[in-house]
């Protein structure tokens, strides 16, 4: 007697929803995606025109400092005398090591104040005399 | 007469053929569209600790910003906007000059990155030449 094989189960896995749920799980992370963002102290930046990019977001140690002669590192506030070991810190990072110091200023800061804050750069050296002055793009 | 009418009736389906084609086209909507925020600002070179230089004093240009934010370049008051034609003239005269900033205590943040600014667009590609003196106290 032949025995005819009827039908082989099939064991493949239905695929036909696969798109479906790929747009799903997208669509979920990028509405629960909230991206870090490193906040300061509220600061009013200068504009200038002549300005360029940092290198990237990564080995960049941000300096903040507004018109009450605050200054606030790594979102804690610091005093200016401790500026140039922690700068000194980052810039013999192994992991990553400092490439440019942001400076993130208020307007109406005093020169007092950045010229404080420069000595302390200069101070660490290295790494941390590669400085930039955050600014808007001028609108003109 | 029966049959012709159950033929009639249509399916309620969406069409899904194009459905991939709609999500490209929104992927690159959004891809094209979106700006990440990159920081961006004025870039300058601190000199090392205790180094110090010896420039000729002709090839030294005095810049003075007072705490008002008014300017002054070589005993001269100049409006902040001419900066870079004046310093354009006198790099002509001579490409080794230097601009000596130096601020008041007092002067405004605002103020120093205006001068600054100027200062760089008066270079323009070429590497500047700027000294940050010591701020009156």
């Amino acid at each position: 007697m032949e025995f005819k094989k009827k039908s082989k189960a099939d064991a493949g896995i239905p695929t036909a929803s696969m798109p479906d749920i790929i747009f799903m799980l997208l669509i979920f992370f990028m509405v629960s995606t909230v991206f870090k963002e490193f906040r300061g102290i509220p600061i009013r930046l200068p504009s200038a025109t002549s300005i360029e990019k940092l290198p990237g977001k990564r080995n960049v140690a941000y300096i903040w400092a507004d018109d009450r002669d605050r200054v606030s590192i790594d979102d804690k506030f610091v005093e200016i005398r401790e500026i140039s070991r922690m700068m000194y810190a980052k810039s013999v990072d192994e992991i990553s090591p400092l490439r440019v110091v942001s400076m993130k200023i208020d307007e109406r800061a005093k020169m007092g104040l950045i010229t404080q804050i420069h000595e302390e750069l200069r101070e660490a050296g290295g790494a941390a005399l590669q400085v930039n002055y955050s600014t808007k793009t001028a609108s003109k | 007469m029966l049959v012709d009418k159950k033929k009639k009736k249509k399916s309620a389906e969406v069409p899904t053929s194009s459905l991939a084609d709609m999500a490209f086209l929104l992927l690159i909507f959004f891809l094209v569209t979106t700006t990440i925020d990159v920081d961006k600002g004025i870039g300058l070179v601190l000199p090392q600790k205790g180094e110090t230089i010896e420039i000729r004093s002709q090839n030294i240009c005095n810049l003075l910003v007072n705490a008002e934010g008014k300017v002054m370049i070589d005993d001269q008051v100049v409006e902040p906007v001419m900066i870079k034609s004046i310093i354009q003239r006198k790099l002509l005269e001579n490409d080794k000059l230097i601009v000596s900033v130096k601020t008041d205590a007092a002067t405004k943040y605002r103020y120093y990155i205006q001068v600054l600014d100027q200062l760089k667009l008066a270079w323009g590609n070429k590497k500047t030449r700027i000294s940050i003196a010591e701020p009156e106290k």
